[in-house]
């Protein structure tokens, strides 16, 4: 939308769909380029989750359409995964389930996302936080243009939240893909984002996250509370933990997950008045 | 021995290294129930076998499709859970079979030997059943191995990457179906689901991959019926619970072991 140059990696266009007499989505718009993170958050039942199917093709939109670049590669990160521990399946085998891959390749893949050591764990036997790395790690062995991510964080605590939403971060800006997000976590949400689109069947507001958090449909959607809560968590750490949850000391250079650098001090304030839209 | 033990062997050999794999999926997949209620579908196919003088075996794999298609339409309305409708269409089909048959009074049909099995009473022919079933199923499950294994982990996963869900799904139903039907003259419908579940979940515990732990529970399903067997001539019980009781006790060694070996590992520094 920004960048009119070079195409969208993908490119929802007027998108509608109705399951029976519900409208489902309407009017739904949006692209995401490389380089960037688009995030989706809205209640529960907003559509979030099937407009994640149309974008991968899972679902046909009734009207509208998705563009996709000329051979684009998708990773996937499905909502509520959950290995039944009846099944024995190891990490490196979870990796490789619809498409073959070296073993050094898979390595690679768990180093980026820090979970090199459980190649050979058990899958049933994962913490939420462990889970969710391989699952990420899972998504990049495709060598993907643009990652789908349904929840990144479930089933991780807040410091590996975090830590989680960092490393989407991190990943992005080495791989130059582009980041296609649903979230709940919106005090998370407004500070590794780019673009925040606010979904309720309709496209409520989208934008910057500075913009949207004031736009007057989000705070209807979510409420006041909401808007205070997005303001940046900032309680000072000194230390940080691994995936296991092991306590790390900080290191000089590295500053755990503070964020009170990212937003401006009027985030403080108990009332939300929204005094000059920051553009 | 005798020639009627020699063919009870390999029939009950042959059912179970096809029951193991298949098994497994029915473990993995969460679907015990679906397999009880295209069981118990079987004797509504045999009933209609016997009445249209069309083979026996095709009566049980086309009603078995016919349940499967009528509970896929069935779950998608969404006030009423896959059981609930198992549980309606796996009695009705049992149902509909015992009256069915009850009906034909012209025929003898022996529905002890359908409902539980009768093992010693196995043709030839049925073993060339058996064994014609038997590899073509497990050359269909090789085929669509890797895909079942990805759906079993995350359907929808698996369709984002490009598995043929659908298909999949539809072609697995039949190879229960197949199964069944292949096997119903070895433990019976009441009794084959058994035969899948109990070899599969025995394996778990000593599988370290989806392939070992099927490759585990053919064994465990051979383990059983030759023990079930000797049980069954040793002290005259019948042979299609002599064979389920033989998984059970099976299943019932390994529980103890891997018990034992959770304490130990409890105990021992992490």
């Amino acid at each position: 939308m920004d960048d009119q140059s070079i195409p969208p990696l993908i490119d929802v266009q007027n998108v509608n769909l109705r399951f029976g007499n519900v409208s489902v989505l309407t009017d739904i718009n949006l692209a995401v380029q490389a380089g960037e993170i688009v995030t989706l958050i809205g209640p529960n039942g907003s559509g979030k989750t099937t407009l994640t199917r149309i974008v991968l093709g899972l679902l046909a939109p009734d009207r509208g359409r998705v563009v996709r670049r000329h051979g684009l590669v998708v990773g996937y990160l499905p909502q509520r995964f959950s290995i039944d521990p009846v099944l024995p399946l190891t990490v490196s085998r979870l990796m490789t389930l619809t498409h073959s891959c070296s073993r050094a390749k898979i390595s690679d893949a768990l180093t980026m996302t820090g979970v090199s050591k459980l190649a050979d764990a058990n899958v049933s036997e994962l913490s939420g936080g462990e889970l969710q790395r391989v699952l990420l790690a899972r998504a990049l062995l495709r060598e993907p243009h643009l990652l789908v991510l349904d929840e990144p964080t479930q089933g991780v605590d807040f410091a590996g939240e975090a830590e989680l939403y960092g490393l989407i971060s991190t990943l992005r800006d080495e791989l130059r893909c582009g980041v296609l997000m649903i979230s709940h976590d919106l005090h998370m949400v407004m500070s590794s984002t780019d673009q925040v689109i606010c979904l309720n069947h309709h496209i409520c507001c989208s934008g910057k996250p500075e913009a949207v958090r004031l736009n007057p449909e989000f705070r209807a959607l979510f409420g006041p509370s909401a808007v205070q809560n997005i303001a940046p968590y900032t309680h000072d750490h000194d230390h940080t933990h691994d995936v296991s949850g092991a306590v790390i000391p900080l290191k000089d250079d590295r500053k755990g997950h503070v964020h009170n650098d990212v937003h401006g001090h009027e985030e403080y304030s108990s009332n939300d008045s929204p005094t000059g839209s920051p553009d | 021995m005798d020639d009627f033990l020699i063919r009870a062997l390999i029939a009950g050999l042959g059912v179970a290294a096809v029951a193991g794999p298949l098994g497994c999926f029915i473990v993995w997949r969460r679907m015990a129930y679906f397999g009880d209620s295209m069981a118990h579908s079987a004797l509504l196919g045999v009933a209609l076998g016997l009445l249209t003088g069309v083979d026996v075996t095709l009566g049980i794999v086309g009603t078995g499709i016919v349940l499967a298609v009528i509970l896929v339409l069935l779950q998608r309305q969404r006030r009423l859970s896959t059981d609930t409708l198992l549980g309606i269409l796996s009695h009705a089909a049992l149902s509909l079979g015992l009256i069915a048959i009850s009906l034909m009074e012209w025929l003898r049909v022996d529905l002890l030997g359908y409902l539980f099995g009768d093992i010693l009473a196995v043709t030839t022919v049925d073993i060339y059943w058996i064994y014609g079933g038997g590899v073509a199923t497990l050359a269909c499950l090789a085929m669509l191995w890797r895909s079942l294994i990805a759906m079993t982990v995350h359907e929808e996963l698996a369709e984002a990457e490009g598995v043929h869900v659908l298909p999949a799904r539809l072609v697995f139903m039949l190879l229960i179906a197949l199964i069944i039907a292949v096997s119903i003259k070895v433990v019976g419908v009441l009794l084959i689901s058994s035969l899948l579940i109990i070899p599969a979940a025995t394996a778990r515990r000593f599988a370290r991959t989806p392939e070992t732990m099927a490759a585990i529970a053919s064994l465990v399903g051979a383990l059983a019926v030759f023990f079930g067997l000797a049980a069954s001539i040793e002290w005259d019980t019948p042979s299609g619970p002599s064979i389920v009781i033989a998984a059970t006790a099976l299943f019932a060694i390994s529980f103890v072991l891997g018990l034992g070996r959770h304490l130990l590992r409890f105990r021992a520094p992490s």
